[in-house]
């Protein structure tokens, strides 16, 4: 497994983060250091199983498509800091 | 109850097991649980209550709603006393992942486990002090078991999806568990009868009958699970044999070699995408408004995400990256499929299945601070199996080590839906 310190920055900036200088070469080592271990799973013979992406089986629950109460337009605002006119405020898109 | 709430507060300046006390211990309802005194995990949303899961990023975050378990409680009578320290998000095994960390019930200068470290530390004060109270906590990869063995309590983990997980704060979707601890296996049989129930507000809420039989004819001890501290294992030997006379031993190779790689993928790959939501606009941690959206996030995410946060962040996105996909997410989750044929072959010979809870007593803060990461992650060896395939556990107390006087944990595993044999007075 080749992790190197420009992967992980990378994976960094797809994930919203900025690592520093340091960080990046601990995570880097770090990472790597799992990483091979958790390889071993490839030795693992997996042809014909389907992956368990729940551990017990789920069946989705349908529900009538009616109008219910919900959280009021002051609650959903409660927690955020930035706001106006009754909306979230949120950074410049474009 | 003035008295109580004094009580309450003094241990918890001395042993930091709350992130936040609740104002007044008052309920009006009255129920199943009147007047019994609960914590809640930090995790689980609690009204009107600031509900963290130990994270920065959610600092002054107080939820207008109550999670279905906290609706529940206090609908039957029951006190909300307060928001348990814990690992942040549950992303540790030793809850020292934050800002506020616990301090075990028998020596301070050892952890009292994680994630759930705030609500095993406090059951076990309060047990002392004889005043009543359970804990609700919650269990992503062995976050009940672990801290309720290392301070010497019950903690039950039931099987996947029979709790709602409506207002909890998540860690891993197709892995968290809303649990009990407690000092007696009838106080988590009360709570756990009113926590569980199908919740149409949850999509993977289980809408299938328990199993009302708790009785327990055969039961096996795991082999591989015996690695460990010769003292651990001699106690649970004897243990085991003074409470069903005889027992097999069975071998569980896949769990004991993959068990931790496989839950560790999809832990993270899980947590990574959950984390996306963190990002300073609508509820917790904020900044000045300013730069374009990728910069307002990556600055609010960089300045109160903390590192083990961001290093599961870093690996979850990465095993779930285009090229590493296959190799890593998927193939973890074939693999779990196996673990779970694995330990559903021995359900059809044993009721129980049991293990030591952990490797190790309760280390020291100063021996944790050694540990690399992945050091780290291998403690979780024994609990991670249960918990990946989504199995009702308890750990109760075994016994004590000779010369730390630490508490050690036996850990009891039943099969789906068999939740009431972990309630069995066999294991008191």
């Amino acid at each position: 497994m080749i992790i190197n310190e420009d992967l992980i920055k990378k994976v960094a900036k797809n994930a919203r983060l900025e690592l520093t200088e340091n960080e990046i070469k601990k995570f880097t080592k770090e990472c790597s250091d799992i990483l091979d271990v958790f390889s071993k799973i490839q030795e693992v013979n997996t042809k014909n199983v389907q992956p368990s992406f729940h551990p017990i089986e789920i069946k989705n629950h349908l529900r009538e498509d009616l109008i219910e109460d919900s959280l009021s337009q002051d609650d959903a605002l409660k927690n955020a800091k930035h706001q106006m006119n009754g909306y979230f405020k949120g950074p410049k898109v474009i | 109850m003035k008295e109580i709430i004094k009580k309450i507060k003094d241990i918890n300046k001395e042993y930091n097991y709350f992130n936040i006390v609740s104002e007044d211990f008052k309920n009006e309802n009255k129920g199943k649980l009147n007047n019994l005194l609960i914590s809640v995990k930090d995790c689980i949303c609690v009204k009107n209550l600031e509900s963290r899961a130990g994270s920065k990023i959610l600092e002054g975050y107080i939820p207008v709603f109550n999670a279905t378990v906290t609706q529940k409680l206090i609908n039957e009578g029951a006190i909300i006393i307060g928001k348990t320290s814990q690992d942040e998000f549950g992303f540790g095994s030793f809850s020292v992942n934050t800002y506020n960390i616990p301090k075990n019930p028998f020596d301070k200068l050892r952890t009292c486990g994680g994630s759930s470290g705030g609500s095993a530390g406090i059951t076990k004060k309060l047990s002392e002090l004889k005043i009543e109270h359970v804990s609700i906590a919650e269990s992503t990869g062995g976050s009940i078991a672990c801290p309720a063995s290392f301070c010497g309590i019950y903690g039950f983990t039931p099987s996947y999806g029979l709790v709602s997980r409506y207002g909890l704060i998540d860690y891993a979707n197709s892995l968290d568990k809303i649990g009990v601890m407690a000092d007696s296996l009838k106080n988590i049989k009360k709570v756990f009868d009113i926590i569980k129930g199908y919740d149409e507000k949850d999509s993977t809420s289980l809408n299938k009958e328990l199993n009302k039989d708790d009785k327990i004819k055969k039961v096996a001890v795991i082999k591989e699970s015996l690695n460990v501290n010769p003292e651990i294992k001699e106690l649970i030997l004897k243990k085991v044999k003074e409470k069903f006379g005889t027992y097999d031993i069975i071998s569980l190779p896949l769990i004991e070699k993959y068990a931790i790689p496989v839950y560790y993928i999809l832990a993270m790959a899980e947590s990574s995408t959950n984390l996306a939501k963190y990002c300073g606009m609508r509820y917790g941690a904020s900044l000045e408004l300013k730069g374009n959206f990728d910069e307002y996030f990556t600055d609010v995410r960089t300045k109160y995400f903390g590192q083990e946060t961001k290093r599961r962040i870093i690996l979850g996105t990465f095993t779930r990256m285009a090229g590493y996909r296959d190799a890593y997410y998927i193939k973890a989750a074939k693999v779990r499929n196996l673990i779970i044929q694995e330990y559903k072959k021995a359900f059809k010979k044993y009721d129980l299945l049991i293990s030591p809870t952990m490797p190790v007593i309760a280390p020291k803060f100063s021996e944790i601070e050694k540990l690399t990461p992945l050091e780290n992650y291998m403690m979780d060896i024994l609990t991670v199996g249960p918990n990946l395939a989504g199995l009702p556990h308890i750990s109760c107390n075994a016994g004590f080590s000779k010369k730390e006087k630490m508490p050690i944990g036996i850990m009891y595993i039943a099969d789906h839906l068999n939740d009431y044999k972990l309630m069995n007075e066999k294991l008191n």
